[in-house]
């Protein structure tokens, strides 16, 4: 079990209001993810639920009962930090052991559940080093540890891999994912990665200053953007937003298209068989795909395309942009999706 | 990259810096040795150019039969563990109390660790006329406010009240340390523990006391180095009498008020065992601690 409700959420920090009353339900079993820029209360929204702030006004009921008022010990729930947390006094069987003995529970029930955590997390080996001896890695799956001795309704997780290079980064998001399948519980996950938002979630909620802007699975918010800021955020290379005259003639106040959402071709002869036209700028080869900045293209700001790897145009290439009709968002001028 | 030049060079260079060092040190050393073992008397006419009587072990054996002896190793051993004992656990207190977010904070801070900034005389003459005098003191009409009779400390609590002077004096060193150590406490370690069921208490002993463990260390070493040495705060409150009497202070009393440099010397030597001993015994509980 593990289904939390929020309803009417606010949090003020003395007069500046962090979060308007929002509302929000997670499902059992569901890997949610906050996304949002830096600054826009995804983690003081988790920190809300796991209890480390409290809330100015309004619900939070996990599993059906209020959790408002109660201490974040006594709401069921783990979660996992940025910084990892360990106590670095402690090994890490200590460490993950911890919880359980601020249960009460008895050794042989804790060495059996410590045990069991190491070896669904590889950490038997490591058992008896301190968290200073380890590496990233290990340090977060130590923490992961901590967190599922506990067997939580729920884990909070608060942007745990931005420490990690990137190929950890990769590995552990996998091991993540991985972890939600088998354990199969609700999961609550903080980021600001829309990469790992869209790789990991069951269920995203893009947040913005506070606000819930948009929530919904990875791809109902890749095809079907509320508004130009979930349309911005999500996807990357970013989506082309483009106003004025050409918006006008689809009958909008801006129009967005993705960057694989438009054909590339070379001008031959200066000939325009392609809708828009354009000047190579930067391009990013990544082998697979590339990228290219087109400027010049009488459509405001510059427009960012991405074609095969195997497109070679160079700086300076005059090509021609031809966006696939039926990939074109439209929006109108509160910046809402017009259907 | 230190080449072979340079590093003889470096060596060159520190020559005059150890030479002084070791002279500083080693002078002073030798010549406790040497009056040791010697008759120096100077008010019975002996004088170094003279040439002074070679004794051998004499002045050890003396110094250590004396019936003032053992009662002065005592004296010292509990005036350093009672004060290390206030020190720290009032120093961890304040240190905890001051980290709170309060009104004023930089000034209440200040505030706390002023008396480390008088000098140990002074202190001791201020506690002495202005706190424990049995007339005016401060202490005395506060006895005589509630109707008893007022304390004479110095004369009848001694050792407590040396103690109390000491401890006033070294714990704001003891809470500025604990203060900084548990400023560089990661708090989201707390917050941990918290999720995971630590109440108050708990999270004290097994977070926050930990994390200190290290700067805890650093307080009980230095501490005991100074305290080892208090002279000042006797010499200018009972002088030695009462039973406060502490091996330096003994040994002060060998050379200058019975004029034996022979015998204090014997004195000092001892002085530097006891508190080889202590660092030992020290570096064994506490060094570990530095280690990690």
């Amino acid at each position: 079990m593990g289904q939390i409700v929020l309803s009417k959420v606010q949090k003020k920090f003395g007069d500046t209001e962090v979060i308007p009353p929002l509302d929000l339900r997670i499902e059992d079993g569901e890997f949610t993810v906050f996304v949002g820029p830096s600054g826009c209360g995804k983690s003081t929204l988790l920190r809300l639920i796991a209890g480390l702030e409290d809330v100015s006004s309004g619900s939070i009921q996990i599993d059906g009962k209020e959790a408002a008022d109660l201490p974040p010990s006594k709401r069921g729930l783990a979660m996992v930090f940025q910084s990892y947390a360990l106590y670095p006094h402690m090994t890490v069987r200590k460490n993950i052991a911890f919880p359980l003995r601020m249960a009460k529970m008895d050794k042989a029930e804790i060495d059996k559940r410590v045990d069991g955590a190491a070896s669904v997390l590889n950490l038997t080996d490591y058992l008896d080093r301190r968290p200073g001896q380890l590496s990233g890695g290990q340090r977060q799956r130590v923490a992961i540890g901590r967190a599922i001795v506990r067997e939580p309704s729920a884990f909070l997780f608060d942007e745990p891999l931005s420490n990690l290079d990137a190929a950890l980064r990769m590995g552990m998001r996998l091991e993540i994912s991985e972890l939600h399948k088998r354990l199969d519980t609700t999961m609550v996950y903080v980021t600001h990665d829309q990469v790992e938002a869209m790789t990991m979630a069951d269920k995203i909620v893009v947040l913005s200053a506070g606000i819930i802007e948009q929530v919904g699975s990875p791809l109902e918010l890749y095809h079907s953007p509320k508004n130009v800021f979930v349309a911005g955020f999500i996807g990357s290379p970013k989506m082309n937003l483009i106003g004025g005259e050409v918006a006008a003639s689809h009958g909008a106040h801006t129009i967005g298209v993705r960057p694989e959402h438009i054909d590339v071709s070379a001008a031959t002869d200066g000939g325009q068989d392609g809708k828009w036209t354009g000047v190579v700028g930067v391009s990013e080869h990544l082998g697979s795909d590339s990228f290219f900045h087109i400027h010049e293209t009488g459509l405001g700001d510059m427009i960012t395309v991405r074609a095969g790897g195997e497109v070679g145009f160079t700086r300076g290439d005059r090509i021609n942009l031809t966006p696939r009709a039926d990939m074109i968002h439209k929006f109108d001028e509160q910046g809402n999706r017009i259907a | 990259m230190a080449t072979q030049h340079s590093r003889s060079a470096a060596r060159l260079m520190l020559a005059p810096a150890v030479v002084l060092l070791l002279g500083w040190m080693l002078v002073p050393l030798t010549m406790t040795l040497y009056f040791s073992f010697k008759k120096y008397l100077p008010l019975r006419g002996d004088t170094i150019s003279g040439g002074l009587d070679w004794v051998g072990f004499e002045n050890y054996s003396r110094f250590i039969g004396s019936s003032a002896f053992w009662p002065s190793v005592q004296a010292t051993l509990l005036i350093v563990g009672s004060v290390l004992v206030i020190t720290l656990v009032l120093g961890v207190l304040l240190a905890l109390l001051l980290d709170q977010p309060m009104w004023g904070q930089g000034i209440v801070r200040i505030l706390v660790i002023s008396p480390f900034f008088v000098m140990p005389t002074v202190s001791a003459l201020v506690w002495k006329n202005m706190f424990m005098d049995p007339v005016n003191g401060i202490l005395a009409h506060l006895w005589n406010f509630f109707g008893a009779e007022p304390v004479q400390w110095l004369s009848q609590a001694s050792m407590e009240s040396i103690i109390l002077i000491v401890s006033w004096q070294w714990l704001p060193f003891a809470t500025l340390i604990l203060l900084t150590a548990i400023q560089s406490l990661d708090s989201e370690q707390l917050e941990a523990s918290e999720m995971d069921g630590a109440p108050i208490l708990k999270r004290f002993w097994f977070i926050i006391l930990p994390h200190m463990s290290r700067a805890m260390a650093v307080v009980i070493l230095i501490q005991t180095i100074f305290l080892l040495s208090i002279f000042a705060e006797i010499f200018v409150t009972t002088g030695g009498a009462f039973g406060t009497k502490t091996l330096t202070y003994l040994i002060f009393q060998r050379v200058l008020e019975s004029q034996n440099i022979g015998l204090g010397s014997a004195g000092g030597v001892y002085a530097i065992i006891l508190a080889n001993i202590v660092a030992i015994f020290l570096m064994r509980i506490v060094g570990k601690n530095l280690d990690k």
